[in-house]
């Protein structure tokens, strides 16, 4: 045992001192595996990154919020005409929830408001956004959502019933539309309408095209419909008691039932929906650029892993002789493989730190220059690296290493 | 430190003792393509403590199988060979290894240091092997050192040193381990002659102390040094007598 452990030791100080006698040979075979696990590190940042932009994507949702709306949030091509044709979700739904909550406080449910939105071009002097999804809601609307204001408020109830022309806007809209100025106060344009900024919304960020809050307007219901939409079709949102979801399910469903006036042997004419929902479609879409992203990037690894194996061979040829002289001395097959194979995981570990270092620094650099894209560190990743690096130098020293400690002593003392 | 030569009349010549090595019909084959050649062809030889022995032979002669499988680092096709008692014939790779790290020192003609490492280092790397702790690594390294003369060089690299300095080094290598035999092959091989009458010379001391030495070799001039001298010709063994 304590022979062992002076072995590795004279290994590791062998190992070293050879990496420091071919500074340049180490360092191509290193990079070999520094881009390897780069790659793969980074990879993991991304796919970390995915999991966070999505919870990012979602926070503005809230996830104790239930959608009642026409349409599933999954597939709907098979009942398209079904869905199509089902009666409109009326805005005074909303109204008619809170009353019923009012008169059961013990419910699961604890408040609900109506939305209904589209996308409209918003102007403000020579500045235009096309497409900007805006939404008309009540005054509630703000004690649902989990996103802050970066500055000024949402509007009241009294402007939402009197349906006065004011918005509230997203971070990129405040962003794009008043460049280096407040936007409060100032004065948007709608088709022909102007509406008075009462409030921007803070920064969340968004993912890969994936619905952002930072790019919304928000005006109240009745102002929307006044203009937009005048037909009363929209969807209606209900916090509820998140420790309770199931029960608040079947109370709104029972309730959008009679509220809908559909007989017991009808079926519902309209869906629940809850983030959920949606986060589940999006986990094989993750799952499959995790395990694609990590095997593309895991062939950069195993290339950097032929480069050690090959410098490796390379080392033991050279220093033929000299495993015939330790040998000769005394080391055993088992000393000689631990040198060799210390040797190579050495530099990959090297090698995997260095990368580890490159891609904290990349990470730190992505944060800063484009802070919309998630690239999410995490301890776990070092031990990624770490394992990765270890693995590599393990697998790929250790075919060597075993030659080496099988050469014949008589003739490696006469290689020349 | 350095003797002179002492001429054969008025050497000591220390009382034989306990058996080391025997070797009985010891047979070596080497398969070199469809030939098989007979490298030795049934050797006897013994070899007691405290004796100070030459193995010549013109190339070819068997004389390099002889020295690998007395320093147990090849065994015989055939034959019997016991060191200090132990077969040696039937032993596999990793108890070879550390029978010649126990009983045998290496002394090479290319001296066989690591370039990389200083003097104390090559020095202490059989104990290593030995797996004996630090502290006494460097102790017996140390001393080893001082006993060849080079108490004064020892962080010196290979490359810093002349060449007879780094046979010293090898020489110390050899004798850290305390061994049975020092097992030297043509250790003035790559010395000029000067230095290699120096490290004859530090031969004749470690014998005096009470080493036994094997030396092999093709010069007269170096073989003449030890007390008795075995030639060899095609594989056998035709003269053993004592140097006169």
């Amino acid at each position: 045992m304590r022979r062992l452990y002076y072995e590795i030791t004279e290994s590791l100080r062998i190992a070293f001192a050879q990496i420091r006698a071919n500074k340049l040979r180490s360092a191509l075979t290193a990079l070999g595996v520094i881009i390897g696990i780069v790659a793969v590190t980074l990879m993991g940042t991304a796919i970390k990154g995915i999991d966070v932009g999505v919870d990012r994507s979602f926070s503005g949702f809230g996830d104790d919020v239930l959608y009642v709306t026409k349409w599933p949030w999954k597939d709907n091509s098979q009942d398209w005409w079904n869905y199509r044709n089902r009666r409109p979700i009326r805005h005074d739904y909303a109204r008619q929830v809170n009353e019923w909550i009012a008169d059961h406080p013990a419910g699961a449910l604890k408040l609900a408001v109506p939305t209904a939105n589209r996308g409209t071009t918003i102007i403000r002097g020579e500045y235009r956004l096309n497409n900007i999804w805006t939404m008309g809601t009540s005054a509630d609307y703000s004690r649902i959502t989990r996103s802050e204001m970066k500055e000024g408020r949402f509007f009241s109830d009294f402007e939402a019933h009197s349906g006065a022309n004011v918005a509230i806007i997203g971070y990129d809209v405040a962003d794009a539309l008043f460049p280096g100025e407040s936007a409060l106060g100032q004065t948007v344009r709608i088709r022909d309408q102007n509406f008075k900024i009462l409030g921007v919304a803070a920064r969340q960020g968004s993912f890969l095209g994936l619905f952002s809050w930072d790019s919304m307007l928000a005006m109240p219901i009745t102002t929307y419909r006044r203009y937009y939409r005048v037909n009363d079709d929209g969807e209606i949102r209900v916090q509820v008691d998140i420790a309770r979801m199931a029960v608040a399910r079947d109370e709104l469903r029972g309730l959008m039932r009679s509220l809908r006036q559909l007989g017991p042997e009808k079926p519902d004419d309209f869906e629940i929906n809850e983030q959920g929902t949606v986060r589940a479609q999006l986990d094989p879409i993750k799952n499959g650029i995790a395990l694609a992203g990590l095997f593309i990037t895991g062939l950069a690894l195993f290339v950097g892993a032929i480069g050690i194996m090959n410098i490796t061979y390379v080392s033991v040829k050279e220093r033929t002789k000299e495993i015939g002289t330790r040998k000769a001395l005394g080391a055993r097959r088992r000393t000689i493989l631990l040198q060799f194979l210390i040797e190579a995981v050495s530099l990959c570990v090297i090698g995997g730190v260095i990368g580890l270092l490159v891609t904290v620094g990349l990470t730190a650099v992505v944060a800063q220059v484009a802070p919309a894209f998630p690239l999410v560190f995490s301890i776990g990743l070092v031990l990624l690296a770490l394992g990765a690096s270890l693995l590599v130098g393990v697998l790929s020293g250790f075919l060597p290493a075993l030659a080496a400690s099988k050469l014949d002593p008589v003739v490696a003392l006469r290689y020349e | 430190m350095i003797t002179p030569f002492t001429p054969a009349a008025t050497r000591s010549v220390r009382p034989p003792g306990a058996l080391v090595i025997e070797i009985e019909g010891v047979t070596k084959l080497y398969q070199m393509g469809s030939e098989t050649i007979h490298a030795l062809c049934g050797v006897r030889l013994t070899i007691r403590r405290n004796e100070y022995l030459a193995i010549m032979g013109p190339s070819g002669s068997g004389k390099s199988t002889l020295m690998n499988m007395l320093g147990c680092l090849d065994t015989p096709t055939a034959g019997r060979y016991e060191f200090s008692g132990k077969n040696v014939a039937s032993m596999v790779d990793d108890e070879l290894a550390d029978i010649r790290n126990r009983e045998i020192g290496f002394v090479f003609q290319t001296f066989n240091l690591l370039p990389r490492s200083d003097a104390l280092h090559n020095v202490e790397l059989p104990l290593i092997y030995a797996g004996l702790g630090k502290a006494e690594r460097m102790e017996r390294a140390h001393q080893a050192l001082e006993d060849v003369g080079l108490g004064d060089r020892v962080h010196h690299r290979p490359n810093e040193l002349s060449g007879g300095q780094r046979q010293r080094v090898a020489i110390a290598r050899a004798l850290v381990t305390r061994p049975s035999i020092i097992l030297a092959d043509e250790p003035t091989g790559n010395l000029d002659s000067k230095t290699g009458v120096e490290i004859m010379a530090l031969f004749e001391q470690l014998y005096e102390k009470g080493n036994t030495i094997i030396v092999v070799t093709h010069e007269e001039d170096i073989a003449r040094h030890a007390r008795r001298i075995v030639r060899l010709r095609d594989g056998l063994i035709e003269s053993d007598a004592a140097a006169s």
